[in-house]
């Protein structure tokens, strides 16, 4: 089993056995097991044939079937002219992206990882998100970046930071971190319909993983809203907010922490910007503790701002402890396994952080 | 009917533009002799270089008088715009940098000349002169430069950015438009139309990255667009020759065909935008039609399937900027006096148009006053307009920073500072 584990987190894929113990979000009527891969696929398709306007650039994403394998079955169905294959040329093809957008389409920009969109960045900010404002509204730019954010496995240091700090900064953009199939179709198909520059963040190490999807999610009209988040799991003692592949971490510990009669209340972001701050209020105000559970390094990231807006509102009263910051450490990642391992947060750090915050331990 | 009177006729009939019917309200006797120009005449402009093409633009041209005029009224306008625009910065009404077009008049009136309404344009940040060609009404442009609520962008850009239908702006980061520029082009082509995108940088810009990896895709996908670098020979105070290995920019898309065109002869850009709008829009069949006369043929052959655009074509066009950079720069620490002296007496593009038409009997120095003195009032009266203009609500701060969204709250500088987007 030990064995089978090392595999299944080098590979990112099949990590069915693994995660299969996460406390699903079942919904009253039949489901569905859909990955997330196959969730973003049908949120691109659908989208793809409702609007022609809609059309995906990027590397790999048309012959290759994508990089990861996201946009499989797009290009065979949909053809040259909507699934285009670019050079590696990242700044060129966003800004052509964000021109397009300008005319009218609605591009999906794919980026193979977040981290190439550095290369690009001054498109995304300053020709895509901040346009809309320096026109006073005449200028649109419906256009969604979307690609892996954040850790993998056994990647190093340039091919493994998490920018939902970085995109989440910058007003004029949206950013959403969907965790499971039911977000990512929705937040995706959102996000396409969005009139707006929206980042959507996806982690490679959930490509692969099943989530069960309702009935409801199978429509082509659903979608989840951006800027509201999920109350995963009901609690008491304790709130635990995430985003992406670490609100499965929460929910694993919170059921570890629930055999010692710690209830969490477990708050999966999905919208980094805007930022559901009510949610995590109300919460906090029913638990009185709060713990932050990030990918990214903790100066100025997604946790740091959650505890600047907790002081800064009606929650801060209610606190019956600092709040607790869980996130990767602050050096860039290291190749080795051990190292790695150590260096993002694993289940049994939320389950330490909450008895800490608890002071339990 | 004496003769007169027939010219009178003859010039009605031919009187087609709305300025011209004005001036006939206002000054009976230059109607009367402006009956006694040339209409129409053939005037020879400078052959441009080509690269990558077996053929380049006409060096002879027909040109009408009403354009010649409308082209001289349009390039007075600018040339007032921008001299109000120095005064309004020396007064701290206008902030900020401001990216003067003097000396560069005949690159947005000479383009304007030779593209539809329903084709695109994009450029950098010296882009006033293309929000007036585009449609931008001298009001709203120096509202803006004023920063008033009645400005184009309702004074959130700025000089810097300013947008209208089909004019795509006005970005302040050196070479981004160029890959804009291009995607405005893959839209026009995803769509099927007929359209093009003019995508306006500077010799400065052509060293960017980005414009290298625009181009190769540009000519990989055959997109409609002209990239038309404004060479004025510094990039900022850097001359072309300190910075640039390669100053044949009509050659930098190294596959893609190139022309060099005399940028301050506005007849050259014209015509050199004629023949660049062709090779972008179909095959070399439309070339053989004159625009104007022929756009539904045009159109017609250039959906035909057989006949795919040709793809991106550069022009380079040789402009010179009389003013610095921007307002209050150091103009000395990298070109003399004299050397824009020069350029100014021999190659000013308002004194380059006059010559063509008072030496072709198309105008007299008198009409030419007439323009010069309207713009200057026109421009004043915009001015005044502007700086009466309140300033935008602090109250609208955080609107428009999404479009078409619901209102939302926003943090304003303290915690206590509830701000709303309320559209």
């Amino acid at each position: 089993m030990a064995l089978s584990v090392k595999c299944v987190l080098r590979s990112g894929r099949n990590t069915v056995s693994l995660l299969r113990r996460q406390a699903f979000h079942r919904s009253a009527t039949s489901a569905v097991q859909v990955t997330v891969r196959d969730a973003l696929n049908q949120a691109m398709d659908e989208e793809l044939e409702r609007d022609e306007r809609v059309f995906l650039l990027g590397e790999e994403v048309a012959q290759y079937d994508g990089a990861y394998k996201v946009s499989r079955g797009l290009w065979k169905k949909y053809g040259d002219k909507r699934i285009m294959d670019t050079p590696i040329s990242e700044m060129g093809f966003t800004g052509i992206a964000v021109g397009a957008a300008m005319a009218g389409l609605r591009p999906i920009c794919e980026f193979m990882t977040f981290n190439f969109s550095m290369q690009a960045i001054d498109q995304v900010i300053n020709s895509a998100a901040k346009t809309c404002y320096m026109s006073a509204g005449l200028q649109s730019v419906p256009i969604v970046f979307r690609g892996p954010n954040g850790s993998s496995a056994g990647v190093a240091a340039q091919h493994s930071q998490c920018f939902a700090a970085w995109y989440a900064h910058c007003p004029g953009l949206k950013v959403v971190s969907p965790w499971s199939s039911e977000d990512a179709k929705g937040l995706l198909k959102a996000a396409i319909r969005d009139d707006n520059p929206v980042v959507f963040l996806e982690n490679e190490l959930l490509y692969g993983v099943p989530f069960e999807m309702s009935d409801e999610s199978q429509s082509k009209d659903f979608t989840v809203p951006i800027g509201k988040a999920k109350i995963e799991r009901q609690g008491s003692h304790v709130t635990l907010v995430s985003h992406s592949r670490y609100v499965g971490h929460c929910l694993d510990a919170a059921a570890v922490l629930a055999k010692e009669g710690v209830e969490c209340e477990v708050i999966n972001l999905r919208s980094i910007r805007p930022m559901d701050v009510e949610s995590i209020e109300t919460s906090v105000m029913k638990t009185n503790h709060l713990v932050t559970v990030e990918g990214g390094w903790p100066q100025f990231g997604v946790g740091a701002e959650i505890c600047a807006r907790i002081m800064e509102g009606p929650a801060f009263n209610y606190l019956d402890s600092p709040a607790t910051r869980v996130t990767g450490v602050d050096i860039p990642m290291p190749y080795a396994k051990i190292l790695e391992d150590n260096s993002v947060p694993q289940i049994k750090d939320v389950i330490f952080s909450v008895k800490k915050t608890l002071n339990l331990a | 009917m004496t003769t007169d009177r027939l010219c009178v006729n003859m010039f009605f009939s031919h009187a087609s533009s709305k300025i011209l019917r004005t001036s006939i309200h206002r000054h009976g006797a230059a109607v009367l002799r402006s009956a006694n120009f040339t209409t129409k005449e053939t005037i020879d402009i400078k052959k441009c270089d080509v690269h990558l093409l077996d053929e380049a633009p006409a060096t002879s041209v027909l040109v009408a008088r009403e354009d010649a005029l409308q082209y001289y009224r349009s390039m007075q306008t600018m040339r007032s715009l921008a001299l109000k625009a120095r005064e309004l910065h020396k007064q701290n009404i206008i902030r900020g940098p401001c990216h003067l077009y003097t000396g560069q008049e005949a690159c947005a009136v000479g383009i304007e000349a030779a593209i539809t309404d329903t084709d695109r344009l994009i450029t950098a940040y010296r882009s006033h002169g293309f929000t007036f060609t585009r449609g931008g009404s001298l009001k709203e442009i120096i509202a803006e430069m004023a920063g008033r609520r009645t400005g184009i962008s309702k004074g959130r850009g700025g000089p810097m950015h300013m947008f209208t239908k089909n004019f795509h702006g006005g970005y302040a980061i050196v070479g981004s438009q160029v890959s804009l520029g291009a995607g405005l082009a893959l839209a026009l082509k995803y769509r099927n139309t007929d359209d093009l995108s003019v995508c306006v940088y500077g010799d400065g810009a052509a060293n960017q990255g980005q414009v290298a990896e625009t181009m190769n895709m540009a000519a990989l996908w055959k997109l409609p667009v002209i990239f038309a670098c404004e060479n004025n020979g510094y990039a900022k105070g850097t001359s072309v020759g300190r910075c640039t290995v390669n100053t044949d920019f009509y050659k930098r898309g190294d596959v893609i065909p190139g022309l060099r065109v005399d940028g301050m002869d506005v007849l050259s850009v014209r015509e050199a935008t004629r023949f660049a709008s062709d090779h972008c829009r179909s095959g070399k069949v439309s070339f053989l039609f004159n625009k104007m006369e022929h756009l539904s043929l045009c159109r017609f052959i250039s959906t035909c399937p057989f006949l795919v655009s040709q793809g991106p074509i550069i022009m380079e066009l040789q402009t010179y900027r009389f003013f610095g950079h921007a307002i209050g720069d150091t103009e000395h620490k990298y070109r003399t006096a004299d050397e824009v002296d020069k350029i100014r007496k021999e190659r000013d593009p308002i004194s380059l148009l006059e010559g063509h038409l008072i030496r072709n009997n198309m105008a007299n120095m008198e009409e030419l006053r007439e323009i010069n003195e309207k713009s200057v009032t026109d421009v004043e009266e915009a001015s005044q307009f502007a700086i009466q203009s309140p300033e935008p609500l602090v109250e609208e701060l955080c609107n428009y920073i999404y479009c078409n969204n619901p209102p939302l709250n926003i943090r304003g500088i303290n915690p206590w500072t509830k701000l709303k987007s309320s559209m």
